[in-house]
């Protein structure tokens, strides 16, 4: 039996609030979570398969061209090497979120230095590795490689749908009291998951089964079957735990195929994990940007005028492009308007998302231009910002759905003292250190992806969650089962959540932060066809129905699960699809940051010593997961604002600082004990469960309210991101 | 090809490897010991940190060969899921992992920071070279940052071991 809702209309009954159980939104422990303190939980590497080899990919050393020649001989003497593949399935890029399709594949063109050219496979890692490195290979290069954005014979193109040219910006900058326009840049970065993508394939005659880290098995599954022209159905993928994603697992990359392919030649179980280099050159980057901002406003801080013009860059015949102005669109007003994003092709690693694609890097512009205009207008920057939350969209007729933008802002400013600060730049002085405070709002669409999710209540009155989403650290684990102990009324311990296999009914993948809200929904309404057949056995109504504990009824007169089922199980499929409600009203979810740093006059170093998130994303699932995602996200905020920066040597377009050693991610001591609050909203517009996404929502704009602090602290604007200390020892006071 | 013996959570294993193999890769790959995690292979990250004759070192940066004898402790030799040490059961409790990847590094790297920290050892924020009187957060943050944490758990890594360190002392 399959429930199925399309979001057409608000879900306004809040379900959820009435259900006995009462554990959504509890700070529960997350289920998964003794397995992985202990290192039980089963990763892409760990799956004890009996007579599996190694395979380990060669990469290309030159930017643009051909391979002419692998010398596979001179390997294959080595009776412990199997096999050289330099099969045209190989994918020469990795899929994008979403593809459900095969990326580019082909290993004799090169488009990139680092790009995976071969597979070699034998007994050891050991052995592979070794071979891999002295594989002779030859090349044809083309020398009209590009590898930078902003050169002149860099070619572009502007992706026609994502323009906007309304009213008239140039003549509301000049007729406006004030004014900000400054072009800002923000370098590339790595998602720099923990565990490396990893793909271990196995075949039974036609059957494969590919255990792997990734994060859309729903899609996946898809991009392999194309990629190695099989029928999925042909295909078992399993990820039921993933270390990590951030982006780079959500399409399928080059891992997956070459295991696939090699273990069908060899007739053996293949293991393919990427080196930590082979992550940051053959996954994904988060294109670098430059953002020409433009604000213009009245003497009373309202904006007439506002225009964000962005160049970001991908591969040749790649559709993704960093979504710089995707919040842009809706969040401040401003009658006059021009938003565009330019497309430099580049030979460099494939863009694709890194947690928040669009917003981490806009949002942090965008936020400090508006903290210039504040400074400008002599405005309060939250003061600022609240007087600019629009009526209605700016540049669409619709409305928004659950807003709590001003709340988060009036809400964070309370809790942080914001009125205490002292508003001059450069004037607060504690020994060697500068202190200085800065704030800037958040916010990220919020998106609901079709998902379904198998739910069954078993005989004995215990019940199973099934679907092939999957946990990246997110909770997935976590909040599916709280929702269906609650809609089933039974503990905690009496739902088991089994996800990351593609024999599940298909999720909507972990990606958007749309998973907790899709796959919440799905489960939500399988429960809610259990619960109808539930009540059918008690000649009752379903909305009448008083479950907890594993018991229908109440006092006296409640009955366990196991005797009403009388030895039989129900189950139901849950579906949910997207509806009306997403393209009729603007969804997003809000927020506000607050950070104090101290920057050392000496050094140029920067601290940040304090900082405070208020969070507003519909009904929040379980607070301490969520709480997590935030600091997650505000501590990729602290890298992207002071150390985060993927380096390109502009000669042949390589990485430089390909490693946890060069690029540098935020370490403990490099972040204080940061505090989030989370609004309580329900957004009956966004799903069934009134729940919005927050796994992205804690990154976009966090870099600003770092920066801007810096500002206060030290009167230094660094429009030119990471704020590393020689950035800011030009503008230090000299004694 | 090497014989080595090692004495991993109280049991001894005779490994017959490629004398190329890291005691991280003979842990994995060898001895179907997989708790410890690879996360870079060059000493960067702290995911393979295991205890070796008292001390934390990351498995990765070093041969199995070279530990003839040693006596070694991995995540699975602190404890197991129905039988979890007081800092697991914190980090469940706290919420000091999100993906889980690096946290058996985290723990192992944190057990044996407690036991440096109790035996007086300073670092780099501690206010004297005779060691902190107590593990303060900044301590912990110092003396946890060979332990990369792309979640960015950090900040509940901290209360996690403040509190299992508290129970101890």
């Amino acid at each position: 039996m399959t429930a199925h809702q399309k979001m057409d209309k608000p879900d306004t009954r809040n379900r959820l609030d009435d259900m006995r159980q009462g554990l959504v939104g509890k700070p529960m422990d997350r289920p998964d979570g003794p397995l992985k303190v202990s290192g039980q939980a089963t990763y892409a590497h760990e799956w004890d398969i009996p007579d599996m080899v190694y395979g380990v990919l060669v990469r290309a050393t030159i930017s643009k061209g051909r391979v002419t020649d692998v010398e596979s001989d001179r390997i294959l003497a080595d009776e412990a090497v199997h096999a050289v593949i330099t099969d045209d399935r190989l994918l020469r890029r990795p899929a994008q979120g979403g593809a459900n399709e095969a990326p580019p594949q082909g290993s004799k063109q090169v488009d990139y230095f680092g790009q995976p050219i071969a597979l070699v496979v034998a007994d050891t890692f050991e052995q592979a590795r070794h071979a891999a490195n002295i594989l002779p290979i030859s090349y044809e290069t083309e020398g009209n490689a590009a590898f930078d954005p902003e050169a002149a014979d860099t070619e572009t193109d502007t992706p026609e749908d994502d323009q906007l040219d309304q009213g008239d910006l140039d003549q509301a900058m000049r007729d406006a009291a004030f004014t900000v326009d400054q072009v800002y840049h923000t370098p590339g970065h790595n998602s720099a998951a923990m565990e490396p993508h990893c793909a271990i394939a196995s075949w039974e005659g036609d059957k494969l089964t590919l255990r792997g880290s990734y994060q859309m098995l729903n899609f996946n599954i898809n991009e392999l079957a194309d990629a190695l022209h099989i029928s999925p159905d042909n295909i078992r993928m399993l990820s039921p735990y993933v270390g990590g994603g951030f982006g780079s697992k959500l399409g399928l990359s080059p891992e997956a195929v070459a295991a696939a392919i090699a273990a069908k030649d060899i007739g053996r179980p293949v293991c393919v994990a990427l080196s930590r280099q082979q992550v940051f050159e053959a996954t994904m980057r988060r294109s670098e940007t430059r953002q020409h901002v433009r604000l213009a406003c009245g003497e009373d801080g309202i904006l007439t005028g506002l225009g964000h013009e962005c160049l970001v860059s991908n591969l040749p015949g790649e559709e993704f492009y960093e979504p710089v102005t995707q919040a842009t669109h809706f969040l401040y007003g401003g009658e006059n308007r021009k938003l565009g994003i330019e497309v430099a092709r580049l030979n460099r690693t494939c863009g694709g998302s890194v947690r928040a694609p669009g917003e981490a890097v806009g949002m942090q512009v965008l936020e400090n231009a508006m903290d210039e205009l504040a400074e400008a207008a002599g405005i309060d920057p939250v003061e600022l910002r609240k007087r600019n939350i629009p009526e209605q969209h700016p540049e669409k007729d619709i409305p928004y759905s659950s807003r709590r933008f001003t709340e988060a802002l009036d809400e964070g400013a309370k809790l942080f003292g914001w009125d205490k600060r002292n508003r001059k730049p450069g004037a607060t002085r504690e020994g060697d250190w500068l202190i200085g405070h800065g704030m800037a709002g958040a916010a990220r669409i919020n998106v609901l992806s079709e998902a379904k999710a198998k739910v069954t209540l078993l005989a004995d009155g215990s019940a199973v969650v099934e679907t092939d989403m999957t946990d990246i650290g997110t909770g997935t684990y976590a909040i599916l089962t709280q929702i269906a102990c609650d809609m089933l009324g039974l503990p905690a311990d009496k739902v088991e959540t089994r996800l990351g296999d593609t024999d599940f009914p298909a999720g909507p993948g972990s990606g958007g932060s749309w998973g907790a809200s899709s796959s919440g929904s799905a489960v939500f309404l399988a429960c809610e066809e259990i619960r109808k057949q539930l009540a059918d056995k008690l000649g009752s109504k379903e909305a009448d129905l008083t479950l907890a504990d594993g018991k229908a009824g109440t006092g006296d007169k409640a009955r366990p699960f196991a005797e009403i089922l009388d030895g039989k199980e129900i189950s139901a499929i849950g579906h949910i699809e997207p509806g009306k409600t997403m393209e009729d009203w603007q969804q997003a979810t809000y927020g506000s940051y607050f950070a104090e740093v101290a920057v050392n006059a000496v050094t140029g170093e920067t601290r940040v010593k304090r900082m405070l998130g208020v969070f507003g994303a519909g009904r929040i699932l379980n607070e301490k997961t969520a709480t997590s995602q935030c600091y997650g996200g505000m501590i990729w905020g602290i890298g992207s604002a002071l150390t985060e920066e993927l380096a390109f040597d502009n000669r042949d377009g390589h990485i430089v600082n390909h490693d946890l050693a060069e690029y540098h991610i935020p370490v403990n001591l490099d972040v204080p004990q940061i505090e989030v609050v989370l609004l309580k909203e329900r957004d009956e517009f966004a799903s069934p469960i009134q729940a919005k996404g927050i796994g992205e929502l804690g990154i976009c704009g966090a870099a600003a309210a770092v920066t801007n602090a810096i500002y206060n602290a030290t009167a230094i604007r660094v429009r030119d991101y990471p704020a590393t200390l020689d950035k800011l020892l030009v503008g230090l006071p000299d004694e | 090809m090497e014989t080595t013996e090692l004495v991993i959570n109280g049991k001894t294993h005779e490994l017959r490897a490629d004398s190329r193999v890291t005691l991280l890769d003979a842990l994995r790959n060898h001895l179907e010991l997989t708790g410890t995690k690879k996360g870079c292979d060059h000493g960067q990250c702290g995911a393979c940190t295991v205890i070796v004759e008292g001390r934390r070192i990351n498995s990765c940066l070093t041969l199995a060969c070279m530990h003839d004898g040693d006596e070694i402790t991995t995540i699975e030799g602190i404890g197991q899921p129905d039988n979890l040490s007081a800092l697991q059961s914190a980090f469940v409790a706290h919420d000091g992992f999100q993906c889980g990847y690096c946290t058996p590094g985290q723990i192992c790297s944190a057990t044996a920071m407690i036991e440096e920290a109790k035996a007086g050892w300073p670092s780099f924020v501690s206010d004297d070279l005779e060691g902190p009187e107590e593990l303060s957060n900044e301590e912990i943050s110092e003396r946890m940052s060979g332990n990369l944490c792309r979640c960015a758990a950090y900040p509940n890594i901290v209360n996690a071991i403040r509190q299992a360190a508290g129970e101890q002392s």
